[in-house]
């Protein structure tokens, strides 16, 4: 990875939930422009780790800096201010019930009165083409659509706001192959054309390996290797290799439900 | 000994732990009615939700209470010749006490438990996450106008219950009962006094704050996916409807002790 200054450095964040640790002192870089994909198992630790640098979970320990400036710090405004410039595609897509597709996607222009109601049905209808959905989408509800499609509407309220900084939370989950490499080639296509900095988690070694320039290992609450998202399989860290191959044998030790 | 002393010391603790919280949650929703953003069409949403849709279980409810109420009374009055006072004493309780707390515990089944619900289901698939991540305080959109509405919506029923508690005493009393039905009404009128009504808009108004925290305070607090919105939702209408009481013994005995 590059010397430059990264766009978000995490150093020892920790968090614990009654007395379970779930992040022990997780160090890791993030370069600006490129695509960090987060990889661990179920409870590594993964989506508290997007929750605290987005500010939904407040970490027990440790910094976040976005840009060099300490997040944790941050008065009130400017952390409004930094939530302003980043954009999330959450697992289930998160889209609000009550709402047509193209307010959903606008909700944000919207609430920062960047647009108004009568603009925001054009501007939804844009931005619904460039994850490759029709305009007439955006008159229905969220419940009218499948899977696939929410995922795309997440992603278009994602990045309808031109954020610089972009989470994805597990996006391929619930997915067939094939949509979630649509899925895949449209976050690649969006956050290169808005030359954003990308932050995934998911534990689709296939998903991984197509939406990353960086990969990072969560296990048990640290970071347990970093490295190029291509190694992902063959990174000489047992540990990694044994996910990324989806092996039964080796040192991660699994607790497999009977 | 020692234990159960313990177990007993807990119980409170948690109690005025969630007393607190409560309280805490219901102030920071009533700051956020005093700062813009101001979401007038939510407001104004929740108020035909409230006000509007419950008008039919609201007048319903009064109409055969009042009904049955002067049916009770008759028969009771009449083993000490006392049937005269029918009309006096529909027009009382009705006002007084029935009015404000039937339509209390009918809006906190209706209402109570559908903003628990809706709350809750936004809180386990992320939906109230995606709120933060998208410039909008979740407190000022969820729980404000919800408040408010529900303040402003229960005076509105309760004073169309107590027309049509009363109308419905009215009505078995000159069909069934034998009175005069301008001498019935007019017994009502020169009995009413202002205060009895107005007791009864502040019970209500009271009741509608009181349904609304309890119903956004259960939602948004919710947990652990469609058993644990089934269960804020059960909270919700309980701690509703017991708060509906216990305080309308309260408000009666600030209105009417001597």
């Amino acid at each position: 990875m590059s010397d430059a200054a990264p766009k978000i450095r995490l150093r020892g964040l920790a968090k614990s939930f009654g007395g379970k640790t779930v992040l022990d002192g997780v160090d890791l870089d993030i370069r600006a422009g490129h695509g960090m994909v987060i990889l661990g198992g179920s409870g590594s630790g993964k989506s508290v780790t997007i929750k605290c640098v987005l500010g939904l979970v407040a970490p027990d320990a440790g910094t976040i800096e976005v840009d060099g400036r300490d997040v944790l710090a941050m008065k009130r405004r400017e952390r409004e201010e930094l939530n302003d410039r980043i954009g999330v595609l959450f697992q289930n897509g998160a889209l609000f019930d009550s709402l047509p597709v193209w307010e959903n996607v606008c909700f944000k222009l919207l609430a920062q009165k960047r647009i108004g109601r009568a603009r925001a049905r054009d501007k939804a209808a844009e931005v619904l083409a460039q994850v490759g959905l029709a305009a007439s989408v955006g008159d229905l509800s969220p419940a009218e659509l499948s899977g696939g499609m929410q995922k795309r509407v997440g992603l278009a309220r994602a990045i309808a706001a031109q954020p610089d900084i972009i989470f994805f939370d597990e996006p391929t989950t619930g997915l067939d192959p094939i949509m979630g490499a649509v899925i895949d080639g449209l976050i690649v296509d969006v956050v290169k054309r808005l030359g954003a900095t990308a932050v995934s988690i998911t534990h689709d070694m296939a998903s991984a390996r197509r939406i990353g320039d960086d990969a990072a290992m969560l296990h048990k609450g640290r970071i347990v290797w970093t490295g190029p998202a291509a190694a992902l399989g063959q990174t000489g860290n047992a540990m990694v290799d044994q996910f990324a191959r989806g092996e039964r044998e080796g040192p991660i030790q699994m607790e497999l439900r009977r | 000994m020692l234990n159960r002393v313990a177990a007993v010391g807990r119980a409170a603790l948690s109690v005025c732990r969630t007393v607190g919280m409560v309280a805490l949650f219901a102030l920071e929703g009533l700051s956020h009615l005093l700062r813009p953003p101001f979401y007038t069409r939510l407001f104004v949403k929740h108020l035909l939700e409230i006000a509007y849709f419950s008008l039919p279980v609201v007048a319903l409810t009064a109409i055969f209470t009042g009904m049955a109420l002067a049916l009770q009374s008759y028969t009771g009055f009449a083993r000490f010749n006392a049937e005269d006072a029918v009309a006096k004493v529909v027009v009382l309780s009705i006002t007084r006490e029935l009015g404000p707390v039937l339509a209390g515990l009918m809006v906190a089944g209706r209402i109570g438990a559908s903003f628990a619900a809706e709350i809750g289901t936004m809180r386990v698939t992320d939906q109230i996450d995606a709120l933060s991540t998208l410039s909008t305080n979740p407190m000022k959109y969820l729980v404000a106008p919800r408040l408010l509405a529900g303040v402003i919506a229960m005076p509105f029923l309760v004073l169309v219950a107590d027309i049509l508690g009363v109308m419905g005493g009215w009505l078995i009393g000159t069909t069934k009962l034998g009175f005069n039905s301008a001498g019935y009404l007019r017994t009502t009128m020169d009995f009413l006094e202002v205060m009895d009504v107005v007791s009864g808009l502040v019970k209500a108004t009271v009741f509608g704050f009181v349904i609304t925290l309890m119903g956004c305070w259960c939602g948004y607090n919710s947990r652990g996916g469609a058993q644990g919105v089934g269960a804020a939702t059960t909270t919700a209408v309980v701690s509703s409807c017991i708060l509906i009481l216990a305080l309308n013994y309260v408000l009666t005995e600030i209105f009417f002790a001597t």
